[in-house]
């Protein structure tokens, strides 16, 4: 085949090496054994250890030695814990590991629990001082909500949708709706109607109320399958069973399946997610609040 | 009858172009296409299609107009300036023989070796007669030609209907408009690709009302794209086509077809018969008219002179069939035959500057004609070539001087080209600690051919011995020569055995020691799935692994367990040459793959003499023993682990890993589906995604999504017309900038991972976005949008797109680094096929 070979990576004769890499087939949590685990645990014991051997005088607060020391590191780590929505954002060709930092993001953000509930000295109120630290256990509360989840919900997802895509889960639906209208044609008025109900009064991830609730019997194609299933039950009684609707029954009970596939699926993903929901806006309340801390910290002293 | 001074059979660029061009000189010619239009291979492009003009370093000499733009465009140009330049065009004329009119040529007698199914084959012989050539058409016309010019492309013919009654009107091997049949009873014969989309395209519409059956000839669609199969079958679920399995045709008759299915013979109504069936190359053809292949394989080109002329003497050949299927190469090809005929041998051929360029930095001023004669008498594989070939070949490799000391390759660089020593000595480093031990290579031999056949990482660094003169002969390049070169081929089959052997052995190995071996070594090419050592026979062979991969199995309580899987490069069957016991496990190719096999007998005189190759490989014997003693432990107390173990090594084998290099996994335990690789790949990569994360298998939680695998052997390699595929220098496979887009890699890639786009608009500023919400945010923007953003957008050309493991950033695959929970991965299949994946799965 005839083109000259292009110049771009011509063998030099030196290796390359390939750029170092995370191979390790190890979660967040347990990210490097741990490393951040023990990291955070250390930091904790550190500061409860200070904490119950320093003599603070009158009693302790963010006011000594020691709670500038704590509230410092804490407004730091807040920080720098916010800064996980940047990276996770801002790729760039540089090594990094967004596992690294969501594994140090979780086990630093629970010491938090630890510096920010010592550097108070236990001092609560109803002050802007006291809304900072609340909202910070919000925060805080948010990400453990998040994390059981994360380790529940992703092995869930996979097993209902085994290999199937939400696009196929998608057009799955819209392709039993096509064989529907087809099957429908011969139809009375009244069954046809019915048909049309699964058709048209059907959505397939719901009203906000059945979303939050996960029932769906109004849904209609859910009213459609029981109002056939009927009408295929009497005419079996009578003894004149009716072919079409039989078809039209069976094509509504795959839409029904194919439905709560896409349902759990569409749920899932939304609870993988609505957690972040409250973490999020939550910081960035805790961000405000954490500078006015700061700064009525400052204006009055 | 008159004859014509030169008759042109074909109307595609290449044909059309010599066409043109006789015109213009005057000459009596004859323009021959079997189709009512010109240039089939470009009109059965899809319509809009951007047609590239690659390679844009080389000038065009035809006399018609061609530059990039789409293909309604250029065909628009080229029917205009045939019908200008008075072209004698002949439509609808399929030629069907060529065969010389004169006296029988003496001693030129060609033998025409026919494989079968069945693996016999049977020899013809053909008497050549000097021309001028009487040309037989389809339809009984003849046409005399003093010359021909043979341009009819690779696309070859569909196969036809053997059964009775089928030369029928109604059985027909093309569906131009599946919405032009209404009410009809309609059997498509075929179950690839082509077949099944017309029997989809047929019953799409049930307003059309059509019956359409759909007939495959075994019980399943292995050649087809698994998306066709899943829309096939549940169009047959939905009741709208039927499929008949392990069925052929056995008659046809107007109405009625008969069908020999495994429950006997069935006849059924039927209106229209549609036979998707493949198509023959057009080689039958051509070796008809006394024109000779370089070898019996699969890609050969005829044998061509440095005039293009064939082995039948006036008959030359030109374009896609000559080898060279960029349509530029083509045109160029079209003009320069035409003034050969004419008797300009002087001509120098278009591609003379680019050859120029490449001998450019060399000492000794020689010429190109020269310095190709220099190169096809050093070194030895090359001395079997033409001076066309050499021409050709010299456009895919390169040609260096290396000083005495320069480094020409280091150790574990990926690399997948072969060199050539012209002048001068090269020195390997055998010894990796001590770079001051050397084994020489000496000048008109190769070396890095381990590269070529396995695709796995250099085996040693190899320095310039002396001044020297290094021809690197690309991996395309190569195969091209082992199949046009069959002495060449042989050569490097002996060449690569005995530095495998080497290489693999070491212990102070020379090639004296090894002749015996080589002798009676053999390579053998074993089917994917094949046991080349089973479990409880004797045998005494050693294999060493060529190419592919194998697994070690072993029957444990009567299930087959899993023990370790074994890449190119290594070699099984030890043991037993060793202590003489029967094999211990079975060994089956996980792909298809290449073995060496070395007779025990002679391998065992071999240890006899060498103690030092004994404790090499008794220590190898030791460590597998441990592994299968531990894994054998194992399924005593944890039966259920290594049930998985087992499973999970099955599966990605099954899935084709086998021949992977780099794949990327996701541990669906761990993916919260936030995309969050995908969208890193898009930010990385010219906003396009090279990876589909939902797609794919999945297995025990464990989901190879669609991604590149970045294979040993790049199936998608093996039909780039501008050779734009090639293997990086950090192991990936990428597609550098001259694609054309024709989408032969999106087709030829068995697992679905390139995709035909075109590159969105630069997005604004992340930041922007963020606070003011400009443009689509992180990763792949949609296509509404780039449309929105850049009125030139729709206008652009697609081209393909796939992964190129990231190479060139610092930190690794994008993909890895962004995914927030450490579910995906990317690694080699022997990194992951371990027994620590067994105490991964046991968790
Ligand atoms: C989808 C696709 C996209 C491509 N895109 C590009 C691109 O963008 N740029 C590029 O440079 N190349 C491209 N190529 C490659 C290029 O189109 C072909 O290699 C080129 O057309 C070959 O030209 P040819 O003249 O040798 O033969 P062809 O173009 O194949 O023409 C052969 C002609 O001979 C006729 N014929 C065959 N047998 C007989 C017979 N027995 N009697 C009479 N007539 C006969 C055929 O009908 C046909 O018209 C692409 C290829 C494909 C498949
Ligand atoms: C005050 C402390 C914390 C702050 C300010 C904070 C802030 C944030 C922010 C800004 C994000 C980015 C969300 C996004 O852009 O998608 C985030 C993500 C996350 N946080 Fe926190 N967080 C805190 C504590 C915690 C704790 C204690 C946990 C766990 C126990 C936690 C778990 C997570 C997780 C799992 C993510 C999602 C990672 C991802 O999917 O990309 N966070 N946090
Ligand atoms: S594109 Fe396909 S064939 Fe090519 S290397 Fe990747 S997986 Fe293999
Ligand atoms: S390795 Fe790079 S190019 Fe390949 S899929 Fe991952 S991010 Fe995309
Ligand atoms: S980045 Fe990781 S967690 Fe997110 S979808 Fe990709 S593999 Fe799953």
């Amino acid at each position: 085949m005839a083109s000259t070979a292009p110049t771009r990576k011509a063998m030099t004769g030196k290796a390359v090496t390939r750029a170092p890499r995370d191979t390790a087939h190890e979660g967040f949590l347990g990210h490097r054994r741990g490393r951040w685990a023990k990291v955070a645990g250390t930091i904790s014991i550190v500061a409860l250890l200070a904490y119950l051997l320093t003599d603070a005088t009158p009693r302790p607060n963010g006011g000594t030695w020691l709670g500038y020391t704590l509230g410092s590191i804490g407004a730091g780590m807040i920080v720098w814990l916010s800064l996980l929505g940047v990276r996770k954002r801002v790729i760039g060709s540089k090594p990094f590991s967004l596992k690294g930092w969501t594994s140090a993001h979780v086990y630093l953000g629970l010491s938090l629990i630890v510096i920010g509930t010592l550097h108070t000295g236990f001092q609560l109120g109803w002050n802007v001082h006291t809304l900072a630290w609340a909202l910070m256990m919000i925060v805080i509360l948010s990400g453990l909500w998040g994390i059981s989840l994360y380790a529940t919900l992703p092995e869930k997802l996979s097993a209902n949708r085994g290999e199937v895509t939400q696009q196929q889960m998608l057009e799955a639906v819209r392709t039993l709706d096509r064989q529907l209208d087809l099957a429908a044609q011969p139809l009375g008025a009244d069954d046809a109607a019915l048909v049309r109900m699964s058709l048209e009064e059907c959505r397939i991830a719901g009203s906000l109320g059945q979303r939050l609730s996960g029932n769906y019997h109004r849904d209609g194609n859910a009213r459609a399958l029981a109002a056939i299933g009927d009408k295929v039950m009497a005419a079996m009684r009578s003894g004149r069973a009716d072919e079409r609707l039989q078809q039209i029954q069976f094509l509504l009970e795959r839409k029904e399946a194919a439905l709560a596939q896409a349902r759990r699926h569409i749920a899932m993903k939304a609870r993988l997610e609505l957690w972040l929901y409250v973490h999020v806006p939550v910081t960035i309340a805790l961000l405000a609040a954490l500078f006015a801390h700061v700064l009525s910290v400052f204006l009055y002293w | 009858m008159t004859a014509y001074r030169i008759a042109i059979v074909g109307s595609g660029p290449a044909g059309l172009s010599a066409a043109a061009h006789a015109a213009r000189l005057g000459l009596s010619h004859v323009l021959i296409e079997k189709t009512d239009h010109l240039s089939d291979t470009i009109y059965k492009y899809q319509k809009g299609k951007h047609v590239m003009a690659t390679p844009s370093q080389l000038v065009l000499r035809s006399p018609l107009d061609f530059e990039a733009g789409k293909r309604e465009v250029v065909l628009g140009t080229w029917n205009d300036q045939t019908a200008a330049a008075g072209v004698n065009v002949k439509h609808h004329a399929e030629v069907k023989s060529i065969v010389g009119t004169g006296p029988a040529i003496d001693g030129s007698v060609m033998k025409i070796v026919t494989r079968k199914r069945d693996g016999s084959s049977e020899t013809r012989e053909l008497q050549r007669h000097a021309p001028p050539y009487r040309l037989t058409l389809t339809n009984g016309e003849e046409i005399i030609a003093d010359t021909v010019i043979l341009a009819i492309g690779t696309q070859g013919n569909p196969n036809l209907m053997t059964c009775p009654g089928g030369n029928l009107p109604h059985v027909q091997y093309q569906l131009d408009d599946p919405t032009e049949y209404t009410d009809e009873h309609i059997f498509v014969i075929g179950g690839g690709d082509a077949g099944i989309e017309n029997a989809l395209g047929l019953c799409a519409d049930p307003a059309q009302n059509n019956s359409v059956t759909l007939v495959n000839r075994s019980a399943d669609f292995a050649t087809a794209k698994d998306a066709n199969v899943k829309a096939l079958l549940a169009a047959r679920d939905a009741g709208r086509i039927s499929i008949m399995t392990e069925t052929t045709t056995k008659a046809i008759e107007p109405g009625f077809i008969t069908l020999d299915t495994r429950d006997g013979e069935v006849r059924a109504r039927c209106d229209r018969i549609i036979a998707r069936m493949g198509s023959a190359p057009p080689r039958g053809f051509v070796e008809g008219c006394g024109i000779e292949f370089a070898s019996s394989d699969r890609l050969a080109f005829p044998k061509l002179s440095a005039t293009f002329e064939s082995t039948a003497p006036g008959i030359y050949v030109v374009g896609a069939l000559a080898g060279y299927p960029l349509i530029k190469h083509c045109m160029n090809q079209g003009h320069d035959v035409v003034e050969f005929i004419n008797g300009n041998l002087d001509l120098k051929p278009a591609d003379e500057p680019i050859l120029e360029a490449k001998f450019a930095g060399l000492p000794g001023g020689r010429s190109v004609a020269d310095w190709l004669e220099y190169l096809r008498s050093n070194v030895s594989i090359l001395q079997g070539m033409s001076a066309l070939q050499m021409r050709e070949f010299m456009l895919d490799s390169s040609v260096k001087r290396y000083a005495a000391g320069d480094v020409v390759f280091e150790r574990n660089a990926p690399g997948s080209s072969l060199f050539g020593i012209a002048d001068g000595q090269v020195l390997v480093e055998v010894n990796p600690t001590d770079p001051g031990i050397t084994v020489p290579i000496n000048a008109g031999t190769i070396f890095g051919e381990v590269g070529l056949i396995s695709g796995r990482r250099r085996g040693a660094t190899i320095r310039a011995g002396s001044d020297c003169i290094l021809v690197e002969i690309s991996r395309n390049a190569a195969l091209k020569l082992m199949s046009q070169v069959p002495s060449a081929a042989r050569e490097i089959t002996r060449i690569t055995t005995e530095r495998s052997l080497l290489q693999i052995f070491k212990s102070g190995l020379a090639p004296a020691d090894l002749v015996d071996v080589i002798a009676q070594a053999k390579v053998e090419s074993i089917r994917a799935g094949q046991a080349i050592i089973k479990e409880g026979e004797a045998g005494d062979d050693i294999f060493i692994i060529r190419s592919g991969s194998m697994v070690v199995e072993k029957s444990i309580g009567g299930k087959p367990v899993f023990l370790s899987y074994v890449p190119a490069g290594s070699f099984v069957g030890e043991m037993a040459v060793i202590d003489g016991s029967l094999r211990s496990a079975t060994v089956r190719a996980a792909v298809k793959s290449d073995v060496i096999r070395l007779a025990g007998e002679s391998f065992r005189a071999l240890l006899a003499a060498k103690p030092q190759l004994l404790d090499k490989l008794r220590g190898e014997m030791a460590n597998r023993t441990r592994l299968n003693n531990y894994i054998e432990s194992k399924k005593d107390s944890f039966s259920g682990v290594v049930d998985m173990y087992t499973g999970v090594a099955n599966f990605l084998v099954d899935q084709g890993v086998g021949e992977a290099t780099d794949v990327l996994l996701i541990d669906e335990k761990l993916c919260v589906g936030c995309d969050n690789c995908e969208k890193a790949c898009a930010d990385t990569h010219d906003g396009l995604s090279r990876l589909d994360r939902e797609a794919g298998r999945t297995y025990a939680h464990l989901h190879v999504p669609t991604s590149c695998r970045h294979c040993e052997h790049p199936h998608c390699m093996a039909d780039c017309p501008p050779n734009a595929i090639h293997r990086g220098p950090t192991g990936e496979v990428y597609i550098d900038d001259t694609c054309i887009g024709c989408g032969n890699c999106q087709r030829n890639c068995p697992y679905g991972v390139i995709r035909m786009d075109k590159v969105p608009p630069k997005k604004p500023w992340l930041l922007s976005w963020f606070l003011f919400g400009n443009g689509p945010g992180p990763g792949e923007p949609s296509h509404k949008w780039a449309k929105k953003a850049d009125p030139a957008y729709a206008e652009k050309a697609k081209k393909a797109i796939k992964c190129d493991m990231c190479s060139g950033q610092d930190g690794g695959p994008a993909c890895v680094r962004a995914c927030p929970t450490g579910a995906a991965i990317r690694v080699s299949p022997e990194q992951f096929l371990s027994v620590a994946l067994m105490g991964r799965e046991g968790q």
